[in-house]
């Protein structure tokens, strides 16, 4: 079938495996912590690369990673639900809802007003939260053991193991899945869209219903890394979920893997989380200073993002659909 | 036989611009009309409104017996009207062949499952190959379409333009910035592509000569109403037309000695 003639998705295949494998049997339990922490936000990146395809960046995208966070955390306080079949299913689809419904307004922006009016909202999220005392105020709270098939784990390094296999069986899908898209009609009209919305209109498409579509699939991608995140760090609270600074991170991350290809934000991530262990290691009050120089260092030198330093060593061109 | 365009008392002001005045037309099919007038005379306007990214302050349009008046662009390219734009409309960091594949592809798109299916299959890739060949880009396949030549742009946006397989087809100066030698190849390739699609053409132009050569009427704009509708034969004599028209294009002084033998009148210092 046309799935196994496609080389991206064999590729993908073969290195999620392979990182699975490697985690289960070689990886220390910091490495794999890490590397949950990091596919999480991933799934956030593979949303944004879908607007920065589309010519779109948002600074405001905590929004959906917060709403993804908090839909598992208050599944299991409210409801007693911590089945992760159901927590992250519904963290996505809370994010995309809410996606959907701010879409028709956030579609008729673009550039800083794009980007800035996803910031507004994001904020008004992260205000709400602040503010609500049931919810632990700007102290969060914590989310219950998640359990998979009714099953919980036992130990903590089990926990571990579990979401670390999840994480990897969960990315490999999205990133099919987004691939899948981007080369479809519909992922086509991201290049489209971004180089001239007036041609768009005039092969009888509407730019708007294209941005819509291309909204809320990354605000569920965005949903559902914020689930993960809320499980792997088992406590939720508005500044790591819903602050500016995480939408920060997701641009950050965005840039630093490059639009070339679905698997880049999941190395990109990877490389972010090692970068600022080890800066914070060596610089503890100025870990900043180095992940900010090295982001410089990826916009002089390395437009494609670390996608393009792979892409040249299997010496292949950069992937556009 | 029942007209495929018919534009009514249309009129569009802009503040204290009027850029359509009253405008009457009605199409035939297979018809290949030639809009000519000076800068700013509302040729631009008219093909904007025909093809809805303006709606007429008054007035209505009507395609194939349907009110399309103030309908949008979108709507009025999937009922078979398209155009061509005098800056062409292109997709810049894609390649000439990837604009007409995602061209094709959203032409094809009828529902989002439809759209669902992936952009490089071979129906797709067959017609995008025969758009090529047939306005003669196919030398320029794989090249981004911002660097193209001024020309291979322009057949490009046409080219696109035709991927929906319109009745209808508006084309804002095709043959602005091309140079003079160019020009008629340029529409010999593009009136013989479009004689085999079977389309309706209208086309702005400043060119007479071009303008003579393949057209079988001509609308003359003057501040936004059309002074003169008839076969170039006739038009391109019509005293109106030479002063207030082509008096200010740059074979002027050509056409008014060429209509001066015609009315063998020899006035031709006004203007
Ligand atoms: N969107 C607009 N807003 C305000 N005025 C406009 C607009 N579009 C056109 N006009 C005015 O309407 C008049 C007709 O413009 P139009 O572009 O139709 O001319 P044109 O015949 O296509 O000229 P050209 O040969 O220069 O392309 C001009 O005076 C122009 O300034
Ligand atoms: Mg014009």
């Amino acid at each position: 079938m046309d799935m196994i003639k496609d080389k991206t998705i064999v590729g993908l295949t073969i290195g999620f495996a392979a990182v699975a494998i490697l985690g289960v049997f070689v990886m220390p339990d910091w490495l794999l912590s890490q590397t949950v922490i990091a596919f999480a936000r991933a799934l956030a990146v593979l949303g944004l690369l879908v607007l920065w395809r589309t010519g779109l960046v948002s600074f405001g995208h905590a929004l959906y990673f917060g709403l993804g966070a908090y839909t598992v955390a208050m599944l299991g306080r409210y409801f007693g639900i911590s089945e992760v079949l159901i927590t992250l299913p519904a963290a996505t689809l809370v994010a995309g809802g809410i996606g959907f419904v701010l879409g028709f307004v956030i579609r008729r922006y673009r550039e800083i007003f794009f980007a800035m009016l996803n910031l507004a909202f994001s904020m008004v999220l992260f205000g709400i939260l602040v503010k609500t005392e049931s919810l632990g105020s700007t102290d969060g709270f914590s989310v219950e053991q998640p359990t998979l098939f009714g099953i919980g784990t036992d130990t903590a390094s089990n926990k571990l193991v579990v979401m670390y296999v999840g994480i990897c069986v969960v990315g490999w899908l999205a990133a099919v899945l987004v691939h899948r898209y981007l080369q479809s009609v519909l992922g086509s009209l991201s290049t489209a869209v971004r180089d001239n919305e007036i041609r768009v209109e005039y092969l009888g498409y509407s730019v708007a219903e294209a941005i819509h579509g291309k909204y809320v699939m990354s605000a569920a991608l965005t949903g559902l890394g914020g689930g993960f995140m809320a499980i792997a760090l088992g406590q939720v609270d508005p500044e790591s979920m819903v602050n500016w600074t995480v939408s920060g991170e997701l641009v950050f991350v965005t840039i630093l893997s490059g639009p070339g290809s679905v698997a880049a934000p999941f190395i990109g991530s990877l490389i972010f989380e090692l970068l600022r262990t080890y800066a914070t290691e060596i610089l503890p009050q100025g870990w900043q200073l180095i992940v900010g120089g090295t982001l410089l260092l990826i916009i002089f030198f390395l437009p494609g993002g670390v996608w393009s330093i792979i892409s040249k060593a299997m010496g292949r061109k950069e992937a556009e659909p | 036989m029942s007209p495929i365009l018919e534009v009514t008392g249309i009129n569009k002001t802009f503040g204290a611009v009027t850029a359509a005045k009253d405008i009457n037309v009605s199409v035939a099919n297979d018809e290949i009309i030639g809009i000519i007038g000076a800068n700013g005379a509302g040729k631009t306007t008219f093909v904007n409104m025909v093809t809805g990214w303006l709606e007429p302050t008054t007035g209505s349009i009507k395609f194939d017996g349907r009110d399309i008046t103030g309908m949008a662009p979108r709507r009025i390219t999937r009922l078979g009207i398209s155009r061509s734009f005098q800056v062409a409309q292109v997709f810049s960091t894609a390649t000439v062949f990837d604009n007409l594949m995602i061209a094709l592809g959203i032409a094809e798109t009828t529902s989002i499952l439809s759209a669902l299916r992936p952009l490089r299959r071979a129906g797709l890739e067959q017609r995008a190959d025969l758009l090529l060949k047939r306005y003669r880009i196919d030398d320029y396949r794989d090249a981004v379409a911002s660097t193209l030549p001024q020309g291979v742009r322009k057949l490009l946006d046409i080219a696109m333009a035709m991927v929906s397989e319109p009745r209808i087809l508006l084309l804002d100066e095709p043959t602005s910035g091309i140079s003079v030698e160019e020009k008629f190849d340029l529409m010999d390739i593009v009136m013989s592509a479009l004689k085999e699609e079977g389309v309706t053409v209208l086309f702005v132009e400043h060119d007479m000569e071009i303008v003579e050569r393949y057209v079988d009427r001509v609308l003359a704009f003057y501040q936004g109403e059309i002074i003169c509708d008839a076969p170039p034969s006739e038009a391109l004599i019509d005293p109106k037309v030479i002063e207030f028209v082509i008096g200010d294009e740059p074979q002027g002084q050509m056409m008014r000695e060429k209509a001066a033998l015609h009315t063998g009148s020899g006035e031709t210092s006004d203007a």
